[in-house]
C-alpha cells in the first residue's frame, strides 16, 4: 500500500464535482436520490420500492461505463487491491447487509443526505466513517502494518 | 424512457467521477481511513466536491413544485435516527474499511480487468439478499424496505 502515488487534490475535487453533478441532475430531472446501494438492490430485485427497476438498472450499468470512459481517455488508474478472497467476501457481505439495514451507503447518505443536512444521513455517515477508521486501525495493529 | 436515459447518463457521470478521483482504487480509500499510517486526504476532497453541486441542487429543488421530467420528488422524509440505522451504518463501515470498497466504486471498478471487485460485488449481493431474507422473516408478509 506504500506504493500508492499521491493524487492531485484538484483532480480529487474535479471527480467529486462530477459525482455531485450526477446527483444534482438526477434530483432535478427525475426527483431521485443517487443512492447506489438502493439502486443496486432495486436493479437486481432485492428491494421492492424505490427507483423504477429499469431506471435503477440503467444507473448501475452507467457506473462502469463512466469509469471505463475516464480510464480510456483521461487517466488510467493504477488499482491496488491487497485483500484476499476471504476478506473480500466478508467485506462484501458486511457492505451488502449493512447498506440495506442502514438504508444507504457513501452516496445516498454520505453525499446526497449530508448535502441536504438529513439527520439520519449525518448520523449514518459519522457512524460508517468511525467504523471504517476503527477497522483500518484494528487491522494495522493486528497485522503490525 | 426519458427518465431511463437520465438514469444512464447520471450513472455514467457518477462512474466517471469515481474513476477520475481514484475512488475505484481500494488502496486510496483505505489510505484515507488509515489515520495512523500514511494518511491520504483524497476522499475528503471527493466528498467535499460532490456536496457542492448536490447541495445547490437540493436548495434549488425546494423551489420547484416537481422535477423537470417527473411528477414528484422522492426525497426521504424520515428524520428519526434509530438503532437499525446506526447498526446498519456500522456494519457497512466495517466492511468498507476491511477491503476499501463501497457499492459504487466496486461496481464501477468491474471494468479494470482485476478479479477482486467481481468477488466483492457477488458477496455484496449475497449480503443484500441475506438482509432481505432476515427482514422478511421478521415482518412476515411485509415487503422489506
Amino acid at each position: 500500500m506504500s506504493t500508492l502515488a499521491p493524487l492531485d487534490p484538484l483532480i480529487a475535487l474535479a471527480g467529486g464535482l462530477l459525482i455531485g453533478l450526477a446527483a444534482a441532475v438526477l434530483l432535478l430531472f427525475s426527483g431521485r436520490i443517487a443512492g447506489i446501494s438502493g439502486m443496486v438492490a432495486r436493479a437486481v430485485g432485492i428491494a421492492d420500492s424505490g427507483t423504477p427497476r429499469l431506471q435503477a438498472l440503467a444507473f448501475v450499468v452507467g457506473l462502469p461505463i463512466g469509469a471505463w470512459l475516464v480510464s480510456a481517455s483521461l487517466r488510467q488508474p493504477e488499482v491496488i487491491v491487497t485483500s484476499s478472497i476471504p476478506i473480500l467476501v466478508t467485506a462484501g457481505v458486511l457492505v451488502g447487509f449493512g447498506t440495506r439495514m442502514g438504508n444507504g451507503c457513501t452516496s445516498g447518505h454520505g453525499v446526497c443526505g449530508v448535502s441536504r443536512l438529513s439527520p439520519r444521513s449525518l448520523a449514518a455517515t459519522v457512524t460508517f466513517m468511525l467504523a471504517g477508521f476503527a477497522i483500518v486501525a484494528l487491522a494495522r495493529f493486528m497485522v503490525g502494518g | 424512457m426519458r427518465q431511463t436515459i437520465i438514469a444512464l447518463v447520471t450513472g455514467i457521470l457518477f462512474g466517471a467521477g469515481l474513476a477520475l478521483s481514484d475512488m475505484i482504487n481500494p488502496a486510496r480509500v483505505i489510505a484515507f481511513l488509515d489515520l495512523f499510517g500514511n494518511w491520504d486526504p483524497a476522499l475528503a476532497f471527493v466528498m467535499g466536491g460532490a456536496m457542492i453541486p448536490a447541495a445547490i441542487a437540493y436548495v434549488f429543488s425546494r423551489r420547484l413544485r416537481s422535477p423537470i421530467m417527473h411528477t414528484k420528488f422522492h426525497i426521504p422524509e424520515n428524520r428519526i435516527v434509530d438503532r437499525q440505522l446506526i447498526t446498519g451504518a456500522a456494519i457497512f463501515g466495517a466492511g468498507w474499511g476491511l477491503a476499501g470498497y463501497c457499492p459504487g466504486p466496486a461496481i464501477a471498478g468491474l471494468v479494470f480487468g482485476n478479479w477482486q471487485p467481481v468477488v466483492f460485488v457477488a458477496a455484496m449481493l449475497a449480503g443484500m439478499w441475506l438482509h432481505r431474507l432476515t427482514s422478511d422473516l421478521q415482518h412476515r408478509g411485509q415487503p422489506a424496505i
